[in-house]
């Protein structure tokens, strides 16, 4: 294989600093005892101890894990189920057509999504606040899950169940013995990403949660609109450490299981 | 085989019909609505008028100068990537930015390019003199394709992956020198990557609304832009599910245009 030249190195070094110059700008003024983003007077640990001296943001920041949570585990319940059904259907077309729409809700744009819930849920009568955004994190992240296991099942071995079966296993023993002992990566996969999906998602969720209710996102996202505060860069450096460990748990997961390619993409 | 009902369906099917075609067939039937709650089309002919239109192409042509500025990085950028020693830990690192919320990297600009920023203190130093960077088209460009890069270099790099290298070898003991290489062996073998890239940078593109309100301070406005404003500000919920419509029929021809198709040459 040919060697890279020094140009295009550089190149790739240049790309890299634009990557990271804004994380790292962010956490740099995090400890600027200025208050702006601009002039850096002295250290400070200021900004972290309003963070967490602030209630309000520690009861948004625990409204984002539990919602995310609980959102990645029934969304990975209901993607396994999925990947199930779908690797269960014989007849091609039918395979497709499902397929196609789980895909739906991975491709279409978040205004969408969050448009389309609002109306949904305006319309049955859900109100606005912890329920609604748990469900549409619930609904989007399921066909994250369905893509992650299914590839898993695909290249499970249908004699496995077939054997399984003659030796006079139960249907649900050859689920709890055989199928998912044997998809066990790609539901932690699955599960990762969906927390990722959860905990990143602003659009849909600025859509359906109502007055009382804010994740993360949202909060940042009206904090920024009032201007700075170093208060957001103080938390995002905290962000970012968090989703550091989450992202390296997620790629040491991918590696044991052996599948680099296993990273997805957010939207 | 045995002939047993696959009750897993059940659950998967009711999610589906919930939460993928119910959504669409309300955004579909509300976009019949006015803000009265009258039947109308008045939505659709608001839509073909000049403002609406003007959006439209505006938010299109946004959209294409984000896709074409992140693949005209993210094309070197991948191709050197797959040639580099730990090319796996290397690809993690440009993907890991993109898990950072998109919020906090639009904030992070909002400081850079801000009147005192660091951008401003860069165009002192050079003489130029310090610029309004903040709310205007170009900051509301380059924040895009910053947050965009990541998503155009992984299928392309995927794609380069792929790539046979006796191809390469090939062309080259045919006499063809490194560019010729390049336009007829490597890109169009890669083409099936840029295309996924593209989509997934164009599409979202058309729909940001979050950095046109924090970077572009509403000087732009996308498509998402309008949607949001019908549904959360305004509440016409019509003429926001109007916009809608288009929106993913836009998609569905950018899907079928850019789709995993033979090539017909």
């Amino acid at each position: 294989m040919r060697k890279n030249g020094k140009l295009s190195n550089l190149y790739l070094i240049i790309v890299f600093i634009i990557l990271y110059a804004p994380i790292f700008y962010l956490t740099y003024y995090s400890f600027n005892s200025g208050g702006t983003m601009h002039d850096f007077e002295r250290f400070t640990w200021e900004w972290y101890k309003e963070v967490f001296h602030d209630t309000r943001l520690f009861i948004i920041v625990l409204n984002t894990l539990i919602v995310a949570l609980l959102a990645a585990g029934i969304s990975t319940v209901l993607g396994v189920i999925g990947a199930i059904a779908i690797s269960n259907v014989r007849r091609n077309r039918t395979r497709n057509t499902l397929l196609s729409l789980n895909n739906v809700l991975i491709v279409s744009p978040d205004v969408i999504i969050g448009a389309s819930f609002l109306i949904m849920f305006t319309m049955i009568g859900i109100k606005l606040g912890f329920i609604s955004v748990l469900i549409s994190h619930i609904a989007f992240s399921v066909p994250i899950v369905v893509i992650m296991v299914l590839p898993k099942l695909q290249e499970m071995s249908p004699t496995l169940v077939d054997a399984a079966k003659d030796l006079g296993a139960s249907r649900w023993d050859v689920l709890s013995k055989v199928v998912l002992p044997f998809i066990t990566p790609g539901i932690f996969a699955g599960f990762f990403m969906a927390l990722t999906y959860s905990l990143d998602d602003f659009a849909v969720t600025f859509f359906v949660t109502g007055n009382g209710f804010s994740t993360l996102s949202v909060e940042i996202y009206s904090m920024a609109r009032q201007g700075i505060s170093l208060t957001i860069n103080a938390l995002s450096t905290l962000i970012f450490l968090f989703t550091m460990v989450l992202v390296v748990g997620y790629y040491f997961i991918a590696q044991r299981n052996n599948k680099a390619a296993g990273m997805g993409v957010r939207k | 085989m045995s002939k047993t009902k696959n009750i897993y369906l059940i659950p998967y099917v009711f999610w589906i019909v919930l939460f993928v075609v119910a959504p669409i067939l309300l955004i579909v039937y509300y976009s019949f609505f006015d803000i009265e709650g009258h039947l109308t089309i008045a939505n659709y002919e608001k839509f073909f008028t000049p403002v609406y239109l003007k959006m439209t192409l505006s938010s299109f042509w946004y959209a294409f100068l984000i896709t074409a500025f992140t693949l005209l990085i993210s094309y070197p950028a991948a191709y050197i990537l797959t040639k580099t020693k730990h090319k796996q830990l290397w690809l993690l690192l440009i993907i890991l930015p993109s898990w950072i919320n998109l919020l906090l990297k639009a904030y992070a600009f909002i400081g850079i390019f801000g009147t005192y920023g660091t951008a401003n203190a860069l165009l002192e130093v050079l003489g130029i003199g310090s610029k309004q960077i903040l709310f205007t088209d170009f900051s509301f460009i380059f924040v895009s394709v910053y947050i965009f890069i990541p998503f155009m270099i992984l299928p392309i790099f995927n794609a380069l992956e792929e790539l046979n290298p006796s191809l390469i070898s090939a062309s080259r003991d045919l006499g063809a020198n490194s560019w010729t290489t390049f336009k007829r062996v490597i890109f169009p073998l890669t083409l099936d990557g840029v295309k996924s890239g593209c989509q997934a940078v164009f599409i979202p593109a058309l729909s940001l609304f979050m950095i046109t309100r924090l970077i572009a301070g509403n000087r732009v406005i996308t498509l998402g832009t309008a949607i949001e404003q019908h549904f959360l500000v305004t509440m016409d919920w019509g003429m926001g599910s109007t916009i809608a419509v288009f929106l993913v029929i836009i998609m569905v021809l950018m899907m079928l245009l850019t789709g995993k198709r033979k090539r017909g040459v």
